[in-house]
């Protein structure tokens, strides 16, 4: 079961992070939509954006300086896998307009119709795609 | 205020993204792996993160605004079409292919590591090629 408890912690602390921000600013946490503004021409608009990745970066970077074994994940990743992981997410979470975070995260909890479609679909095909990649890397 | 608080939530996010073993491509290789060896811990990020917002959410929306902000911004599509359903399974094969969604891959971006510089540099070009073919029309 204490397998269980950091998973719960780290799950409340983005659910009350993105309370914070719903509650402080009004605005919604997705990450891919507040990414995809760096994409854009900088405008003031933007920059509770900007602060939010930033401080994405800090904390991870405060952690990985502070317990560098968190990130020690031990994996063997292709290049063409990470890749063709990048570009499809990137493209796939702009045509479905968000991700993990906006959809799920602060989607559900808003009991949002098309959040529930968006996590459902893409939980299901990353079941299917993990079956198939393991059969086809092993 | 509202950058600074911005910032915070960043932090805050970030870390809980790195302690509930988000940012681990295993972790939710593993959660995916429903037909192989299941790891469930994502299951309990996701209850952690859902139920505290929910419940934070209903709180807050009985407010008339933010407390640094004049209003709301909510999406305000709710008509379930194409492009949602197929860009979340898009999006769903890529997080299959290598575990690692928009969040975590930033996150990632500290350790320096090559894939996660390639990863994040690949989702980019995905977001481009999205806006070439879709915004620009």
């Amino acid at each position: 079961m204490e397998n269980f408890i950091y998973p719960l912690i780290g799950g409340v602390l983005i659910g009350l992070s993105s309370s914070t921000m719903l509650g402080g600013i009004g605005r919604i946490t997705g990450i891919s939509g507040i990414f995809s503004h760096v994409l854009k021409k900088p405008s003031k608009e933007y920059l509770w954006q900007y602060f939010f990745l930033l401080g994405l970066l800090f904390g991870g970077l405060g952690l990985f300086i502070y317990r560098p074994s968190l990130f020690d994940y031990g994996i063997e990743v292709n290049k063409f896998q990470v890749v063709l992981a990048g570009l499809l997410v990137g493209f796939g979470t702009r045509l479905g307009s968000g991700c993990t975070s906006g959809h799920g995260v602060c989607g559900l909890p808003r009991l949002s119709e098309r959040s529930f479609v968006a996590t459902l679909t893409f939980i299901g095909f990353g079941i299917i795609t993990v079956f198939i990649r393991k059969m086809i890397w092993g | 205020m509202g950058i600074v608080l911005s910032f915070i939530v960043g932090v805050v996010f970030s870390v809980g993204l790195v302690i509930s073993g988000m940012t681990n491509p295993k972790v939710v290789t593993g959660f995916l792996d429903v037909f192989g060896q299941w790891n469930a811990a994502l299951v309990f990020v996701m209850a952690g993160a859902v139920i505290t917002n929910l419940f934070l959410f209903n709180l807050i929306k009985k407010k008339n605004k933010p407390w640094f902000s004049h209003k709301f911004y909510l999406p305000t599509a709710k008509n379930i079409d194409k492009k949602l359903v197929v860009g979340s399974a898009i999006f769903g094969i890529g997080w299959g292919v290598l575990g690692v969604c928009p969040g975590p891959g930033i996150v990632n971006l500290v350790t320096g590591e090559l894939w996660a510089l390639i990863f994040v540099g690949s989702m980019i070009l995905g977001m481009l090629i999205h806006k070439i073919t879709f915004e620009s029309k």
